[in-house]
């Protein structure tokens, strides 16, 4: 079985501040990592590798830069590792990111293809779903749980809702996203950090893969970015400085004030 | 032409969601403004009976697509009964709830129709040409961004649950019903259903909750943050560290990779207020906040807010109770 997995490289954003004078954000010296619901879909391959011998292949799109995330996948134990990296490809939205992917999947022809649920950076969610689609497999998202059935030859997934769960069976191919709770991403092995220096990081640029110009990059994307906005607080504030007595008191009291208690 | 504002409406075990009817009282607003029909899309197995509450909520025409195939949410199917009454009516707007199945459907459905999808929008408006502004946050919430999407149809957006307001039902309203049926193409089926089970949450449904009891970082044991929950007939809630951390189960977490929520009061005990926390939760009607930290960002959004110790605050406010 070989797995792919995408992978993508976002910003920390659990350390972006924002500069309280100009409003605007302070990302110099924000680290880059793992999207880690990425980073769980690599485990779970990883996983499956130990389990019944896959062979697992990385995926990015981004630009150079993004190399160090698949450095780190090869050295979490994936078997070889492929930027997407072209100018041709700046500007995507999700669509026409999800149809440059698909098409540098179909030159890997993987069995089956991972994917983190979102990436913290958009939260959108919408690219594996979108892959899937292009490529013309079925897709499970929000999986909470894989394992292989050597028997019946096929995934078995559990897929997670709001308030149910499906265990859902899919044989042939098929792309899965996977919920970061899905499995705790093993460490780097010490192994792997050696030899990953010695594997090498293939590159898929524009020329390499089959897609219409008008599919691609910003000006193939059908959605555009009419304006941005900081954020703006206008609620009005009180705030006192209060024993925990009195604070429980004037808490209390505020929300009997509103009938809310 | 592409024309009207469209609903798709999310139904779990025939049971209408109530993300359908917050979409159906935005599309009413919207479909005002182009002077255009708000159209309901409902998809399921014996579900013809809930059309009519579509109609109270807003839709002037509900296409019901009632097969066996829809009785369970599974992707393919799903996507072929929508893909087939999309292509028929050609529809200017889609809007879909950002749930675990909208958020799944959504996607799939943008690619095979060629056009955009703005995901989680927290507002939406529209010009008297159709043309639709989709804002949503952006890095993490530290920016909103307003995305249009002007040369494809239809424009596609997913919206959060409880960010927009439901209509009162007006019985006396006059829909039209429409069934349609799908040309299926039963090959495509390529997942099974082994399963399926309903879970019990351990803690009660936040997005439903009056009122909410939110810990924090700065809340040392949740327990007696609980009970006050209980005194208050509210549900607690909380920032994602503690779900991180393992003490608070997921369902109870608000903020940007959490649920949105705009209850009556929203007690933020020991939370900082991360800007993607504060996405989360920041429509609440009335919200209170307790953080030893006078800077903490969360008194910036509070309408009452009080530098002290959360856990003891806890403790003091179940004395009283």
């Amino acid at each position: 079985m070989k797995i792919a997995v995408c992978i993508k490289q976002v910003p920390n954003t659990t350390e972006i501040k924002i500069d309280p004078v100009t409003n605007t954000l302070k990302r110099d010296g924000v680290p880059s990592i793992i999207n880690p619901d990425d980073k769980a879909a690599l485990e779970a391959a990883l996983n499956l590798k130990d389990k019944c011998g896959a062979q697992v292949v990385a995926l990015t799109m981004g630009p150079q830069q993004a190399e160090k995330a698949l450095r780190e996948a090869l050295a979490m134990g994936a078997d070889e590792a492929y930027i997407m990296s072209d100018k041709a490809f700046a500007g995507s939205d999700t669509l026409a990111t999800s149809t440059i992917i698909a098409a540098g999947l179909a030159k890997l022809n993987p069995d089956v293809i991972f994917c983190g649920r979102q990436a913290i950076d958009g939260d959108t969610a919408q690219v594996g779903p979108q892959i899937a689609e292009h490529l013309g497999i079925p897709q499970i998202t929000y999986a909470a749980q894989i394992d292989y059935d050597q028997d019946r030859q096929a995934l078995i997934v559990k897929r997670q809702f709001e308030d149910r769960y499906q265990m859902l069976e899919v044989s042939g191919k098929c792309l899965i996203t996977v919920l970061s709770s899905l499995a705790k991403p093993r460490y780097m092995n010490v192994w792997d950090v050696v030899n990953q220096d010695l594997k090498e990081i293939n590159v898929i640029t524009r020329a390499d893969i089959e897609v219409s110009s008008e599919h691609i990059g910003l000006g193939g994307s059908p959605t555009k970015v009419d304006s941005t906005a900081a954020k703006q607080f206008d609620k009005k504030i009180e705030t006192f400085e209060l024993d925990p007595t009195a604070a429980a008191q004037a808490i209390v009291d505020a929300l009997k004030q509103r009938h809310l208690i | 032409m592409a024309k009207n504002i469209w609903v798709f409406c999310e139904q779990r075990d025939g049971e209408i969601q109530s993300v359908a009817l917050e979409l159906l009282g935005v599309a009413r607003a919207l479909a005002q403004t182009t002077n255009e029909k708000v159209c309901a899309m409902l998809l399921g197995h014996n579900v013809l009976d809930k059309a009519n509450e579509l109609v109270a909520y807003g839709a002037d025409v509900v296409y019901v697509v009632d097969d066996e195939r829809l009785a369970q949410f599974v992707t393919e199917p799903y996507a072929q009964a929508a893909f087939s009454v999309i292509k028929k009516y050609e529809p200017n707007v889609l809007l879909i709830g950002a749930t675990s199945i909208g958020r799944d459907l959504a996607p799939r459905l943008s690619a095979r129709l060629h056009t955009g999808l703005t995901a989680d929008c927290t507002k939406l408006d529209i010009d008297q040409s159709g043309k639709l502004f989709m804002t949503r946050p952006a890095f993490g919430g530290n920016l909103y961004a307003t995305i249009t999407c002007p040369n494809h149809r239809p424009q596609m957006s997913t919206v959060r649950p409880g960010v927009m307001k439901k209509l009162s039902p007006d019985t006396c309203k006059n829909g039209e019903i429409v069934v349609e049926y799908v040309q299926w193409d039963d090959d495509k089926f390529k997942v099974k259903v082994l399963k399926e089970i309903k879970e019990s949450k351990c803690d009660t449904d936040i997005e439903k909750a009056k009122l909410l009891v939110a810990v924090g970082r700065g809340v040392k044991d949740v327990e007696p943050a609980r009970e006050l929950a209980c005194a208050l007939k509210g549900a607690l809630a909380s920032s994602r560290a503690l779900v991180d951390a393992g003490v608070t189960s997921q369902h109870t977490q608000v903020g940007q990779t959490g649920k949105t929520v705009r209850p009556e009061a929203y007690i933020a005990f020991g939370i900082s207020g991360a800007i993607q926390h504060i996405a989360g939760m920041e429509e609440s009607e009335f919200i209170v906040a307790v953080n030893t930290d006078k800077n903490a960002p969360i008194f910036k959004i509070a309408n009452l807010g009080i530098v002290s110790d959360a856990s003891q605050v806890i403790k003091e406010m179940n004395k009283i109770l």
